[in-house]
This record gives C-alpha cells, sequence and structure tokens, in this order.
C-alpha cells in the first residue's frame, strides 16, 4: 500500500505496509536516525515526533495513520552546525548529558513553546513528563528550555 | 589563552547529540548485516537436556549458536565461572542458551519461537537467607562467594561484641531491593571478522574489558581484537561489564555465518537478563556516650551476588570499605559476605556497593539520634571525621576533607534547622517533613587497584597547534570528552576546540583502564594533564634549542612520529599503602564528600512520597566544569531517589514480573525535585587542578535523606528501600507511626 505524508516539509509516497511503525520508517527507510528506540511501549518518549504539530511517540504510531498528515522530526530542526536557539541551549544549559532521550526531549519541548512562547517551570515539566531522562534529573533540561524560549523571542 | 578549567564549557558532544546525527550503535549499518537474538532459558535452575530446532520449521538462512560453538567457554571477568552459553546447566532465569541471527528481523521473531530448551528444574535458590541456610548449595561449599574482615582498634580481638560495654548500644537492620539501570539506549553491538581478526563497536563504558573478554573466548591476540565505542546513551555501571556478553555473542553468530551482526536488546530483554544493583541487608550494631559521642561499632553487610561472580568481589570491598560512613569510630568490626543465588548476576551499578552501606549506616545515625534524643545533624557533626582523624581502615586523612564545608552550606540554603525544629508541617492530608544524609565515597579504585592497573593516556601534536587526546576513559554523557579537552587544552595552552578526543578503539588509543569508580578525571584527567604539559616543554625546548617561534617548533614536531606524542602511565602517589591481606590502610587516595537535604510532601491518605525539594552540597576538590559537574550530582540524586521511592524489582520463582518500563517505575520530570546544588572545593593535590571523583558520589545520600524526610513527616520508621506507599501504609499498621 503507498502513503502520502509530509515529513519535515518534504512530500513523500512510501510504498510500505500501513501496519509499519512509523519508527522504523523513519529510521530504517528515510535514514532518519535521531529518532531513538528506548522501550517500544510509548514509556521512555525516545522516539517522539510531531505529528501535525503535537507530540507522539513514534513506536505507537502505524504508517496508515499518517497519510496527509505532517511529521516533524529532530532533523527538521536545526542540524549541528545551524541548530535551532531551543537546541543550543539544550547544550549550554547542561540539558543533554548521554543525548538518546535530547532528539524527543526537543520534540517536545518544541510543541510547547509553539503553544506557550514563555512556559512556566510547572508547564516544561508536564511537557515533557513522557520523555523519560536518566542522565540529569531534569533541573537542566528545565533551565535549557526556559532559557531556549528566551532566545527564541530574540532570535525566532 | 584563559584557563578553560572551571568554565561551563559547552559539552563538545552536544551539537550532534541535539541535531540527532550522532550515531548509536543502532544506528549503524553495515553491508550483509544479519540481526541476532538469544534464546533464554525460563527457569531459574536446572539441568539442560537439550537445545531443539522445531523441524517443521524453515531454518534456511537462520543461523544457530549453541555451546558447542564456543571456543572456550566461559566470559573472563574476576572469575571464570560465567559461560558464554549454557551448555548443561542452568545457573539463572534468562540465561543464554543459544543464538540466532537471520537478515529479516520478522523472520527472526518467529525462529526464537521454535528453539525448544529442554530443561529438568531443580529447586533454585533465591534470596541471601536462602544462600545461607545452604539446603540447596550451588556455590561450595557454603553459598559465600566472598568474604572480608575489617577491624580496628578493639574490632581485632573482640569481634562483633566491640560494642558490648559502651553506654548505649543501639542496634538495627537495613535493606535495599536490586535496581535497573534504565540507561535509555538498551544494550547493542555490532561484530564482524575479517583477515585481521575480531571488530565489534557498540554501547560500553570499558573497551579494554571487551577486548580482554574476545581475546579469552576466542583466543586471539591483543592486535587481533578492534573494540570500538559507539556514542554511548547512558552506563551508569550498567555497561562496565555486561557489553562483553553481547560482543562475545555478537561474534560468535558473525563467525558461524561469515556476515557481520548486529545484536540490540530490546527494553525487556535488558531489564530481564542485564546486571542490576545488588540487594543488600547490612546489620548493624554501635556503641556510644549519651553524649552521642561514637565509639564502636560492629557492622554485618550481606550482598546478594545472583548466579555468577561477574564484579561481586569488588562491590562487596567498596560496600564495606563505607560501612563506618563519614564518622570517626575507635573500634570496628565489620564483616562482609556476598552470597550465589539463582537470580540474573548482578554487578556494577554508580555507586558500587556503597549505596546500600551509606543507605544503611545513615539511617542508624537516625536511629541513635532518636534513641539518644539528639537532632540527627548534632549527632552527625559532633562525630565527622576531620584532617587528622582515621578512617575504619586507619588511613589517616591528610588533605581534602571538606565535609564540614557541605554540611553548613546544604543547612544554610535548605533552611534546614528551623524546618526541622518546626517539626513536621501538616496541611489537610499532605504532611511536610525535611531530612539530611551526610557521606563520602572513595575516588579511584579502591587499595592497591590503580597500582596493577597502570592506566595510560596519549596526547599528539597535530599541525596547526591543535592537539589530540588518546584514551580509552569514555564519554557515556558524564562529559569526559569536554573535561578532558579543558586540562588539555590548558596544559598547552591553546583553546579548547583546538583539541580533539579520538573515538575510543583499542587499536587507536592506550589502554587507560575502565571507565568506572569515579576515577575518570582524578586519575586519567592527571595523567592527561602530565602529558600535556610534557609537549607543552618539549615544545618550549624545541623552541629554545633551534630559535624558532613556538609555533614553528609545534609544526616541527607534530611532524616526527618520534616526538609527536606523550604516552603518559599512572603512578600512584607515593605515601598510598594499602595491605590487601589485613584490609587496612590507605583504601582510597581521596574521597569526595557530601551532605544532602530532601525535603518531602507524604499524602497521608495515599501514602504517596513526592519530594518537593532537594539540596545537595557536594566536595568534588576542584570543579572543572561547573555544569557538567551539576549535572553528574543531580542525575546522581535522582537516580537515588528511584532507588528510595519508585524503583522495585518484583520476582517469583527467580523471574522478574516487571521487566518493562511500564511497570519498573524511574522517576519523570514530575516526580523530580527542584535541585540546588552547591559545589565545594577541598582540593586534593594529585587531582589535575585538585580534582576529585563526582560520578558515584550522589548516588550516595539521596535514599537516607529522603527516608529521614519521610521520618519526619510522618514518625514512620523505614529501614528497607525502595519506600512505595504500600510500604509506608504498613509500616503505619505496625503502631511506629506518630
Amino acid at each position: 500500500m503507498s502513503v502520502t505524508l509530509t515529513v519535515n516539509g518534504s512530500l513523500l509516497t512510501l510504498e510500505a505496509p500501513p501496519a509499519s511503525r512509523l519508527l522504523d520508517v523513519l529510521r530504517e527507510r528515510l535514514g532518519l536516525t535521531g529518532t531513538k528506540e528506548g522501550c517500544g511501549e510509548g514509556e521512555c518518549g525516545a522516539c517522539t515526533i510531531l505529528l501535525d504539530g503535537v507530540p507522539v511517540n513514534s513506536c505507537l504510531v502505524a504508517l496508515g495513520q499518517c497519510a496527509g498528515r505532517e511529521v516533524t522530526t529532530v532533523e527538521g530542526l536545526g542540524d549541528a552546525q545551524h541548530l535551532t536557539p531551543l537546541q543550543e541551549a539544550m547544550v549550554t544549559e547542561g540539558g543533554a548529558q548521554c543525548g538518546i532521550c535530547t532528539p524527543g526531549m526537543l520534540l517536545s519541548a518544541e510543541a510547547l513553546l509553539r503553544e506557550k512562547p514563555a512556559p512556566t517551570d510547572g508547564e516544561i515539566r508536564e511537557a515533557i513528563a513522557g520523555n523519560v531522562c536518566r542522565c540529569t534529573g531534569y533541573q537542566r533540561i528545565v533551565n535549557a528550555i526556559t532559557e531556549g524560549a528566551r532566545r527564541r523571542e530574540v532570535r525566532p | 589563552m584563559a584557563p578553560s578549567v572551571g568554565k561551563s564549557v559547552p559539552r563538545v558532544d552536544g551539537p550532534a547529540k541535539a541535531a540527532g546525527s550522532a550515531r548509536y550503535v543502532d544506528d549503524l549499518v553495515l553491508p550483509g548485516m544479519l540481526h541476532g537474538a538469544t534464546v533464554r532459558s525460563d527457569v531459574a535452575r536446572g539441568r539442560l537436556l537439550g537445545v531443539d530446532l522445531d523441524p517443521a520449521f524453515d531454518w534456511s538462512g537462520i543461523t544457530v549458536v549453541t555451546a558447542e560453538d564456543v571456543p572456550v567457554n566461559s566470559v573472563p571477568i574476576i572469575e571464570t565461572d560465567q559461560p558464554v552459553l549454557a551448555r548443561d546447566e542452568i545457573r539463572h532465569a534468562y540465561e543464554p542458551v543459544a543464538l540466532l541471527a537471520c537478515e529479516d528481523r520478522l523472520r527472526l521473531e518467529k525462529a526464537l519461537r521454535h528453539v525448544a530448551l529442554r530443561v529438568e528444574p531443580l529447586p533454585p535458590v533465591l534470596t541471601i537467607d536462602d544462600a545461607l541456610a545452604a539446603r540447596e548449595v550451588i556455590r561450595p561449599p557454603d553459598n559465600v562467594s566472598k568474604r572480608y574482615l575489617i577491624t580496628k582498634g578493639k574490632g581485632g580481638t573482640a569481634g562483633p561484641g566491640v560494642v558490648d560495654g559502651c553506654e548505649v548500644v543501639v542496634r538495627g537492620v537495613y535493606e535495599s531491593g536490586a535496581q535497573e539501570h534504565v540507561y535509555i539506549e538498551p544494550n547493542g553491538m555490532i561484530a564482524f571478522w575479517d583477515e585481521e581478526g575480531a571488530h565489534v563497536e557498540g554501547s560500553l563504558q570499558c573497551p579494554y574489558y571487551v577486548q580482554k573478554g574476545i581475546k579469552g573466548v576466542f583466543g586471539l591476540p591483543d592486535d587481533g581484537v578492534d573494540v570500538t565505542q559507539a556514542v554511548t546513551g547512558g552506563g551508569f555501571g550498567g555497561k562496565e561489564e555486561y557489553p562483553t556478553i553481547l560482543a562475545l555473542h555478537a561474534l560468535l553468530l558473525a563467525k558461524k555465518s561469515g556476515r557481520p551482526v548486529k545484536l540490540v536488546y530490546g527494553r525487556q530483554e535488558d531489564v530481564e537478563a542485564s546486571t542490576k544493583r545488588h540487594p543488600s541487608r547490612v546489620e548493624i550494631a554501635t556503641g556510644c556516650d549519651r553524649d552521642g559521642t561514637l565509639r564502636a561499632v560492629s557492622i554485618r553487610v550481606l550482598f546478594d551476588g545472583g548466579a555468577y561472580v561477574t564484579l561481586t568481589p569488588v562491590v562487596l570491598s567498596r560496600g564495606a570499605l563505607h560501612a563506618c560512613g563519614a564518622y570517626r569510630w575507635e573500634d570496628v568490626h565489620v564483616e562482609a559476605l556476598a552470597v550465589a543465588t539463582n537470580t540474573p548476576p548482578n554487578g556494577a551499578f554508580r555507586g558500587f556497593g556503597a549505596p546500600q552501606t551509606i543507605w544503611a549506616i545513615e539511617r542508624h545515625l537516625d536511629r541513635i539520634a532518636r534513641t539518644l534524643g539528639l537532632d540527627p545533624m548534632e549527632l552527625r557533626r559532633k562525630n565527622l571525621l576531620r584532617l587528622g582523624d582515621t578512617t575504619a581502615t586507619g588511613q589517616t586523612l591528610k588533605e581534602s576533607v571538606g565535609v564540614e564545608e557541605c554540611v553548613e552550606k546544604a543547612i544554610a540554603a535548605s533552611g534546614f534547622v528551623e524546618k526541622r525544629a518546626r517539626g513536621p508541617v501538616v496541611t489537610g492530608r499532605l504532611a511536610r517533613g525535611i531530612g539530611a544524609a551526610v557521606f563520602l565515597h572513595g575516588a579511584g579504585f579502591t587499595g592497591s587497584g590503580e597500582k596493577y592497573l597502570k592506566g595510560k593516556i596519549a596526547v599528539d601534536l597535530l599541525p596547526g597547534e591543535r592537539a589530540l587526546v588518546r584514551t580509552a576513559s569514555t564519554e557515556m554523557g558524564q562529559g569526559t570528552e569536554t573535561v578532558f579537552r579543558q586540562i588539555v587544552a590548558d596544559a598547552l595552552g591553546i583553546a579548547v576546540d583546538a583539541v580533539d578526543f579520538a573515538v575510543p578503539s583499542t587499536k587507536n588509543v592506550p589502554d587507560s583502564g575502565p571507565t568506572v569508580a569515579s576515577r575518570t578525571v582524578m586519575v586519567v584527567g592527571s595523567i592527561a594533564e602530565r602529558a600535556a604539559t610534557e609537549l607543552r616543554a618539549r615544545v618550549g625546548q624545541e623552541a629554545t634549542a633551534r630559535g624558532l617561534s613556538r609555533s614553528e617548533a609545534w609544526e616541527r614536531l607534530a611532524a616526527d612520529p618520534a616526538r609527536a606524542t606523550a604516552l603518559v602511565q599512572y603512578e600512584p602517589p607515593p605515601g598510598v599503602v594499602w595491605d590487601d591481606a589485613t584490609y587496612s590502610g590507605d583504601a582510597y587516595p581521596a574521597y569526595g564528600w557530601a551532605c544532602d537535604i530532601a525535603e518531602v510532601e507524604v499524602d497521608l491518605d495515599t501514602f504517596e512520597t513526592k519530594v518537593t525539594g532537594f539540596w545537595a552540597a557536594v566536595d568534588v576538590g576542584r570543579v572543572m566544569n561547573p555544569t557538567l559537574c551539576a549535572g553528574q550530582v543531580e542525575g546522581g540524586t535522582l537516580q537515588a531517589i528511584g532507588w528510595a521511592l519508585t524503583e522495585k524489582l518484583v520476582t517469583r520463582d527467580g523471574k522478574i514480573l516487571n521487566p518493562r518500563m511500564t511497570n519498573y517505575i524511574v522517576p519523570t520530570s514530575l516526580d523530580a525535585p527542584p535541585f540546588t546544588t552547591i559545589l565545594v572545593e577541598a582540593p586534593y593535590s594529585r587531582g589535575p587542578g585538585g580534582a576529585k571523583g563526582v560520578g558515584e558520589l550522589p548516588m550516595d545520600g539521596g535514599a537516607p535523606a529522603v527516608a529521614a524526610a519521610i521520618e519526619h513527616a510522618t514518625g514512620l520508621v523505614l529501614d528497607r528501600v525502595p519506600l512505595l506507599p504500600e510500604d509506608l501504609f504498613e509500616a503505619s499498621l505496625k503502631g511506629d507511626a506518630r
């Protein structure tokens, strides 16, 4: 079956079983390996992507559900030489350590900041509650998202 | 060039991680690669009678490996008791018995369901008490795999009776459960063979441990084995010894199939099969004066080692060496035992035995305070180790003891004294309380470890006034790569971004020793500094001798392979003396010190505990990079809070009932408190810039501080972690609630 969807701004038509996990399609078919698999059952959030701007676990989404919709992965933010203010803050504020949760964390934060440009700590913690980080204790991720929001104001 | 050490230089590996372009093992693809999978035992103990492949299944294109295919069937760690694949005996549930590989992952999954193990079950030994009772002997003669004795003063002659005759004797028993690392990237390894020999790349902490394992099992020389670290998504000790098993399994499949093989565990398999923190029981008796002056201590430490020895003897050693806490005792008797059980082997986990014994002694200090009617912090302050004091092993503390400053600063920042004095604040059904823990953690290998390890590092001068650090100390999120660049850049007088960090691979980095034991910055960092300093002098001499500018001299040396490199080996500081026979002397070259304060809110209806504030003041000797350092403290502390409150591994018949992130609960952003981290610097003369270790220290204090806060809030005396709501409920039924 063929499915047409938009991934990071590009319109694509993929020939694949419609029940394929979006996570596998992104990683294996499209080579977008920035989306990580941590548990495969929607608990860790490492595979978070945006589906029409809403953060979802791509391990729980079937390709067929994405027909006509827009998918944003971490590769749709900035690359390593051109980080967005949010990505940059994640690095400078110590929000990334081992980095495996970082792509998913950034997408949850990105969705939050699109809705709420200046979130409170509580709103940030709520927004990333589905993204488990085992390294940081979260304090520096919260700081990074706050700082990222500030830098977006200055340099959107 | 302004020094970079002491500044929050942004993590060098950060941009690639934030862009999603960092390549972890599961992101790697080799041409013709197969996927591997493991067939595991379903029972905890039994005789393996056979491995049967379903004749009705189509096995074409599937590689099958069993014990018959393993050249030397034992994993060389400390002992050689653990087979690579079980041959005729099953010693724990999930024990690997056979391996499969196939190009198509769906067929691989199906094939797994068509392998049957014929096993005759035997009665398993599942707990410390089972093991000590020795009705079933699984490790002759008595199921005890390791034993240590530490004595001081009268402890040598009086034995466990050392507390007798003291004015006040207090006794307590403290327990802790297993803990899973839950690095967010599960274990994974990719392997292939070529004319040079074996190659593996994967998620790992210690390339040379993996190399040792491969050499032993396949009978290969050093240059026949190449182990490379991929970007690693968290380790916490869980990728210290365990990745050797994945490397061996992937190589066996690659050898038999003649193809590259990728072996990546799913979350459930990772939780079930990989090592855990050792479950423990610590029995303490102390003697003190009525005014709270501590005199004597007798401790029995019991660790469940699981089915194979792995690193248990050294974990137990560190546990025993931290058992007396951060306090002065005249007379000491510590007996530590590890037992064998039929549970999956326990192994390295951040803190390495110390969190269990620090949990026990800190809870016990609270018990003494309660018995004497003293303030728990005053009791601690009165008895804290100071410069010139001797530890339980007779080590005299000569420098770098910042514990009192940690205590003062944590108390001041948290308002501990006022909050403690105010007593529990009950608002509706919420009770608020505050508690503290004071502790130490030895940095570097125990005793003679560093002397035997002979860790090495290389720094090369590169053209363009650049340098390259080559070390087997790996980056796994903690910041090695960034901090080593800072150390080398400062010593050479160049910018941090003029220093490169070689991908750790046994073919191009020297053996720096393992990335463990809070030794990376203090031990390996110190030789990185020495190597860079040596090169700087070489450049200076070359410039003077030939009348060249610094950059001209640098270019000449960089072009000369005989002079471009400084390879430096660690020399333990003179005067550090340790006796393995009597377990006495300088147990660690230096200690990190800390005071943790936790504030909690307990729901008196549901018994849920929320940590609402956490203050950690930590003496790390010298702060190399404040952001990275505080990140270590906060991350380690949250792992300790998880161990204290939510991370309960539930088992039945030796099998894990909650091997998933759905039911083994690690803290989320909503469970984590806001952290206030205070970094204290009491420099250690032999660390780079004065630095000591920080990686493990924050794992030690969170649990006792949280338990003390719950006790303050509710009056419940809790001596076992984890503390789930049902545990608080049960304790409340015993009537010891306020």
